[in-house]
């Protein structure tokens, strides 16, 4: 039976558990999306640009991430890392895992977009006499946007439900925080209902911030 | 009389095929040029490494006393740095057979882009003289539309408003009406031919012949990678001298 007298007073009893858990899991996501982005968009220039040898080995980098499982490379950077002298807290470890993660599917979506911006784009750009620097911010970029926004949602949507996987090694993020708010009051439905709709309402935020970009970005003339 | 454009033994491969065969010619200031010739021919080539959109594996290019691309230091010859090589292109404008604008800008803000990111203008300043070059060229009252709402005859005017805005020592252009209409030829023409009338030093790759007797001072016909025959335009259509020109000649309509 659903109780929502209860159920309203329990949360309130657990109120800075639900907080710390979700800013936990929007700092997490937030961060590893803002890093994997960053380094997604290098990658998917090295992947398009670069020369031989460095495609080769990007290449090799993205294929072996996208081959591993999320829960995988959570547990590598968290327990690997530290045999090789670098000792990350479970939350850096965490942001490092889903922003490597991260990176690889950024740099599949940068790459699909980059390519398919016709070369007289950037030929037209050189003719100007722009440097490859001022062509990509100026040129490509603005055009890669408009194709990178709608996938990259996913993506992002993708990095904040990944986190709950951080749950694993230790990390106090909102699943964490649910589980253990509901060892103690046994309403599991109730409280896994909520953090459900937690996730939501981040994602929900996410695909908003998408949509407003892409208007922002929308061209008169355009199909 | 010394040249603003000096080319001396071109030559150019893809990977094993030899495109241009060792090019040698010279562009007077305020010279139009006009070069003609079969498809394949390497026109299109020969304009790319005056810009460097293409490398090239020997010769030299001079424009106004600067070799262009490349410099021979110690009896190596090196190519540029990047950086020098982005400032050695805006000494030369181009427009190409595609136009290519840039979609995502207005009019105005295509003009304005090279303005504002190369000579550190303002934002005003660069406005004011791209919609100056836009009125030349007849598209003012088109500036804030975007290229997907022009026409391919107004877009290829606006890519050469934004070329010639740069202010370049040397404009080329590589059949920029042939992707048009018809009825859009004359209107980009007219331009062209308002620009050599001021003076602008030009290369022009052409299948109008009609248009290259009128504007050309001389005419190049590029044959095989390698310059076949070059003359004053009428010398060069009436009484061509070698038997590959006859023939091109004579299979390219007069129109
Ligand atoms: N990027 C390229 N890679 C390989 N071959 C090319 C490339 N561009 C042009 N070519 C070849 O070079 C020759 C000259 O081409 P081009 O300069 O475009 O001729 P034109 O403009 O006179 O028609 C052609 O045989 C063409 O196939
Ligand atoms: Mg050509």
């Amino acid at each position: 039976m659903f109780d929502l007298q209860s159920f309203l007073n329990e949360l309130w009893i657990a109120r800075w558990a639900v907080l710390f858990g979700l800013g936990t899991t929007v700092a997490i996501s937030a961060l590893a999306i803002v890093f994997g982005s960053i380094v997604g968009t290098l990658v998917g220039l090295a992947l398009t640009y670069g020369g031989r040898f460095l495609r080769l080995a990007v290449r090799a980098y993205t294929d072996f991430v996208r081959g591993t499982p999320v829960l995988v490379l959570v547990l590598a950077s968290y327990y690997v890392m530290s045999t090789v002298g670098i000792n990350l807290t479970p939350f850096q470890a965490g942001v490092l895992a889903l922003a490597v993660f991260c990176s690889s599917h950024v740099g599949e979506i940068v790459r699909g977009a980059l390519q398919a911006i016709p070369k007289g784009q950037m030929e037209a750009a050189k003719a100007i006499g722009l440097t490859f620097r001022q062509t990509f911010l100026w040129v490509l970029l603005p055009q890669a946007l408009r194709q990178i926004l709608p996938t990259w949602v996913n993506t992002a949507a993708e990095m904040v439900k990944a986190s709950t996987l951080l749950s694993v090694i230790g990390v106090s993020e909102l699943l964490l925080r649910t589980q253990e708010i509901i060892s103690r009051n046994f309403l599991s439905l109730e409280f896994y209902f909520f953090a459900g709709a937690l996730y939501f309402v981040i994602n929900f935020g996410i695909e908003l911030f998408g949509k407003y970009v892409e208007r922002k970005t929308a061209v008169a003339g355009q199909g | 009389m010394s040249s603003l454009l000096e080319i001396q033994g071109l030559h150019k491969r893809f990977g094993t095929t030899e495109v241009l065969k060792g090019v040698d010619c010279a562009v007077r200031q305020s010279e139009v040029v006009a070069i003609i010739g079969s498809s394949g021919s390497g026109k299109t080539t020969l304009l790319r490494c005056i810009n460097m959109l293409e490398d090239f594996q020997a010769g030299r290019i001079v424009l106004d006393g600067e070799e262009i691309g490349y410099e021979t230091r110690d009896g190596v010859r090196r190519r540029k740095s990047e950086k020098e090589i982005a400032r050695q292109r805006a000494l030369t404008g181009m427009a190409f057979q595609q136009f290519n604008l840039f979609p995502h800008l207005t009019a105005a803000e295509n003009v304005m882009l090279g303005l504002v990111k190369l000579k550190r203008m303002s934002r005003d300043e660069a406005r004011t003289l791209a919609m100056r070059w836009l009125d030349r060229v007849g598209l003012a009252e088109r500036a804030d539309h975007f290229p997907g709402q022009l026409s391919g005859g107004q877009q290829q005017r606006v890519a050469i408003a934004r070329a010639i805005a740069m202010q370049p020592k040397l404009m080329l252009f590589d059949e920029v009406t042939s992707a048009l209409d018809p009825e859009l030829v004359g209107e980009v023409l007219q331009v062209i031919k308002g620009l050599a009338a001021d003076g602008m030093t030009m290369m022009l790759v052409t299948h109008e012949m009609r248009f290259a007797h009128e504007v050309a001072g001389r005419v190049i016909f590029m044959n095989g990678g390698v310059i076949g025959e070059e003359g004053n335009p009428k010398k060069m259509f009436l009484a061509p001298q070698t038997e590959r020109l006859a023939e091109f000649l004579k299979s390219s309509s007069f129109n």
